[in-house]
């Protein structure tokens, strides 16, 4: 076990984890942030995508030791009780979620997005988020909803 | 383009929630109105009630040992390395006294074909289960999994359906045959394409695919104090899977809850399975709650995979393009235990005629066994393979003519005005207007500009040349006549609940369904909830699948709602000492009155409340079973690609589409469906594809092997409205699930041929990618 000490969601939190313990499973198992999403083994569908230090990272492919010493978000940790994060308002009035499983990652991803790309064309934005897959939307709507997010300053 | 005044102005039904600058098209219903999800902002925020992040006290983790080999007799299983582990109990075949699962009732599936829950003799995929890890956590049960030690003999692999359809080597060497079931008639007429001027034949292979919801399958059970197991499923089909669960462990379906939370995707293949009933059986046997998660690379070869069937046609005609006669030989690959998948070609071949007036078609098919993974229900399920038969052999028709493939459709259309039509394949049409939706797709893409740019760029020789190909389909939805169960509540503050035996696993239903007994009762649409998924809570239900949700369970919805609406006017009368007759309901404010007379009234809050007071609340309350013919949505796409000659590679540079699924009831979840089933279409037309070697050992079981398309392979879609009502039901709404899917492949498949006909080209295998591209091109210079 390795003592790991990281900021997420705002909040500093301290574990023991198992080396081989991934992000994922520590922010869903140990920490109970159920919000990250696990859809496969290879780095490949980013439903696990979270922030690391501001930047997007797929969390299946990040060790929690790794994590130690910095600060995470999750989509958990990106709206008020209230209102929701300017992306999240943007796929809900594009309609670009339908099973919800790959919308954490895609928020995620499109938060990191914006960030580099503050008004990014619909190329930028398809290979923008290449490292997200979606079965549900045929992509349509998530391209939408990032155009929406961006003209609203997200 | 629409100018009339918006929905929220009319205030026919306040508090809705639109999407932001759109406009309603009918101010005066609910109906047809861009809502927005009510369900969205559960997923949004990360509090998805997927069935891995139910809370579950003391449950053990199962972990399942699969099989390595495709076609093998088990020697023997040694888990003592495995036990060793602390808290890791293994469990084999041996101790397993239920199943075999399957096969399922289908009319003529070979009934010698179970599967045994744990393997015990042979394993007969990679991927069968031979044993049962259960830990405490995740971690260790894949350690434990990966030492538990089997002995396998090696048996000779059963890798293709023309190779199990010789039946020299068995995978059930009792049943005789490798043949799990037959469709069709295996009749042939001579004479069949006696008069055809042309006949041509080919071959169109729909190839295997993976379903990929993106949420992996999960389940978990537990048995509680009174002795009721309570089952967590990440299924479409709670009702269906409670039954199958007590056929297959004999127990009284009373004893069993199936919950249903929110489900990631499934796209036909997440119904039943044999791990979802070893999670019941182990939760029974051990008297311990237990959870099972697969992975991506174990639901790759676990879950079962779609289409793989491989079809033959020949198709014959006059000079000048009149269809007269149309064969297919279809050979359905089953997978290692036979499912839904050796049945659909039933589908096939009841949709062989396509959107066509074909005079005379014969279909035979033969669905056989091989050491791969089962095959099921994949978006489209039996129907995607006619469209894509018919749809290639009509091109292939008018390249041998020499006719525009949009003028060859025309010359056979059923006409708009012929509907009802009966097929000779015994198809009932309900309602359509085939070449109506051809013509409106050809505009709005700009046929006539995207061929003459088609003639430069042959002419000027380039390496990028244009396809455009057309697919003209009809499909079914609700096939098999079901019935589906509604009820609606009024609740004791005025709102009203739907139970729907319905299921929704992203379709959006609890919008659509709150916004049909909101337009009955004339309430907000926010003063609906929809409950779905509990078989505690809904009585019945047949689950989501074949696209019939809301033709069957939106209706049943909105027959419950309106029987709720003359139950509450009889306790209207009551109160007002009227008749029941003389009472109204004002929809566009929720209130009962007397006709002609604005007071007294009383709202539903207010009714509600006093029935309460009453005890005469539960008068508010109505269950309806709807039972209907299936309906047949239908549609026409194009699709423009660039095709560079030289390396093979495929650009998709538009794709329009015209899917008519009759009257919609939210056009934004409608065009979600849409944009949906075109990316999948797309995906088999261009990318995916399972593959296997010829040890039976699958090469494509992650997402790094196997070719999901993302953003960046896609281009957006180009949907064009169309709504023909069916008369099948009240709310005039056909399936649209699907439609994207069946429309779209076929029209990729014919642009990628379409670019490569100068080339000599005639043949290109599905996915039409760089490779399979390249290989059609260099194989016509030989």
């Amino acid at each position: 076990m390795t003592r790991i000490a990281l900021t997420v969601n705002g909040s500093r939190r301290e574990a023991d984890v198992e080396p081989r313990q991934l992000l994922v499973y520590f922010l869903r198992e140990q920490l109970g942030l159920k919000g990250t999403n696990v859809g496969c083994d290879t780095t490949s569908c980013g439903a696990c995508t979270v922030l690391l230090d501001g930047e997007s990272v797929k969390s299946c492919t990040v060790f929690a030791v790794q994590a130690d010493g910095c600060e995470v978000t999750t989509v958990e940790g990106i709206a008020d009780d209230s209102e929701l994060h300017t992306v999240q308002q943007a796929f809900h009035e594009q309609h670009a979620l339908q099973c919800g499983y790959c919308t954490p990652g895609f928020v995620m991803a499109t938060i990191s997005l914006l960030k580099e790309h503050p008004n990014p064309s619909e190329e930028e934005i398809r290979q923008g988020l290449e490292g997200n897959l979606c079965r549900c939307t045929g992509y349509h709507n998530i391209v939408r909803a990032v155009q929406a997010a961006a003209r609203a300053g997200a | 383009m629409h100018p009339e005044p918006r929905l929220e102005s009319s205030a026919a039904l306040p508090g809705c929630s639109l999407q932001p600058g759109t406009v309603s098209s009918r101010p005066l219903s609910i109906l047809g109105n861009r809502v927005l999800r009510k369900e969205d902002p559960r997923f949004l925020r990360g509090e998805g009630r997927y069935v891995e992040n139910l809370p579950l006290e003391g449950a053990l983790t199962v972990t399942f040992v699969r099989s390595l080999l495709a076609h093998a007799r088990i020697g023997g299983v040694d888990t003592a390395a495995a036990e060793a582990l602390p808290n890791v109990q293994v469990i084999t075949g041996a101790d397993v006294d239920a199943g075999p699962f399957g096969p399922p009732p289908f009319p003529g599936l070979n009934p010698a074909m179970g599967r045994p829950l744990v393997a015990t003799d042979v394993v007969r995929f990679v991927g069968d289960i031979v044993a049962i890890v259960l830990s405490e956590g995740r971690a260790t049960g894949v350690d434990a999994a990966e030492l538990v030690a089997v002995d396998y003999d090696p048996l000779p692999p059963v890798v293709s359906p023309q190779d199990a359809a010789k039946d020299e080597v068995l995978l059930y060497p009792e049943a005789g045959t490798n043949l799990a079931c037959r469709s069709g008639s295996p009749e042939h007429d001579e004479k069949l394409f006696d008069g055809c001027d042309v006949v041509v034949s080919g071959t169109l292979v729909s190839q295997r695919m993976a379903p990929c919801p993106l949420e992996p399958r999960s389940a978990a059970a537990e048995v509680g104090a009174d002795g009721r197991i309570t089952a967590w499923l990440s299924t479409q089909t709670p009702h269906q899977d409670r039954m199958v669960l007590a056929g297959t462990l004999g127990l009284d379906p009373a004893q069993i809850r199936v919950v249903a939370p929110d489900v990631g995707g499934g796209f036909g293949a997440k119904m039943l399975n044999a791990e979802e009933v070893l999670i019941v059986w182990l939760a029974r046997r051990l008297g311990r709650p237990m959870r099972w998660t697969e992975t991506r690379s174990e639901s790759m070869v676990a879950l079962p995979h779609g289409r793989a069937q491989h079809v033959d046609y020949t198709i014959g005609g006059t000079r000048d393009g009149k269809v007269l006669a149309y064969r297919l030989d279809v050979l359905q690959d089953s997978g290692a235990y036979p499912v839904l998948g050796a049945f659909l070609p039933n589908l096939t071949a009841l949709m062989a005629s396509g959107v066509y007036a074909i005079p005379r078609i014969e279909f035979e098919g033969r669905s056989v066994v091989t050491n791969t993974t089962p095959i099921s229900a994949f978006r489209g399920a039996g129907r995607p393979e006619a469209s894509q038969a018919i749809e290639r052999a009509l091109d292939a028709f008018a390249a041998e003519l020499g006719m525009d493939p949009a003028e060859v459709r025309r010359r056979n259309f059923i006409p708009a005005d012929a509907f009802p039509h009966a097929t000779v394949t015994h198809a009932a049409y309900d309602s359509g207007d085939y070449e109506g939706a051809l013509e409106l797709v050809l505009r709005s893409v700009g046929y006539d500009d995207l061929r003459a740019e088609q003639r430069q760029r042959r002419q000027e020789g380039g390496s990028k040349q244009l396809g455009i190909g057309i697919s003209s389909y009809v499909e079914i939805t609700n096939g098999i006549d079901e019935t589906e169960f509604g009820e609606v509540e009024i609740m004791a503050d005025g709102s009203a609940v739907v139970r729907t035996g319905s299921f929704s696993h992203g379709q959006g239903h609890e919008t659509t369904f709150a916004m049909i007994a909101a337009e009955q009762l004339g309430l907000p649409v926010e003063k609906v909830t929809v409950h779905k998924g509990d078989t505690d809570e809904v009585a019945r239900g047949t689950g989501t699948y074949g696209s019939k949700s809301t033709q069957i369970g939106g209706t049943a919805a909105r027959l419950a709602a309106d029987e709720v609406v003359e139950r509450a006017k009889q306790l209207v009368a009551d109160y007002f000492e009227a008749s029941p007759a003389d009472i109204a309901l004002d929809r566009a404010v929720g209130r009962f009155r007397v006709v002609d007379a604005p007071e007294p009234a009383l709202s539903w809050p207010e009714l509600a409340a006093r029935a309460a007071a009453d005890e005469r609340l539960g008068e508010l309350k109505a269950t309806q079973d709807f039972k209907s013919a299936p309906t047949f949505p239908f549609g026409a796409h194009v699709a423009v690609v660039e095709v560079d000659v030289e390396t093979g590679q495929v650009e998709l540079l538009r794709l329009a589409a015209v899917d008519d699924a009759g009257t919609l009831i939210n056009p934004l979840i409608a065009e979600g469906q849409v944009h949906g089933g075109i990316a999948t279409g797309v995906a088999q037309a261009l990318y995916e594809q399972v593959v296997y070697d010829e040890d039976g050992t699958p090469l494509t079981s992650t997402f790094v092997g196997y070719a999901f398309p993302s953003a960046a392979d896609l281009p957006s879609w180009e949907a064009v409205e169309m709504e023909t009502p069916t008369p099948t039901n009240a709310l005039g709404a056909k399936g649209i699930g699907e439609s994207g899917t069946i429309g779209a492949t076929p029209a990729v498949h014919n642009a990628v041929m379409d670019a490569l006909a100068p080339y000599g080209v005639r043949h290109v295998d599905m996915p039409a990618n760089g490779e399979n591209v390249w290989r059609a091109i260099q194989e016509a210079k030989k």
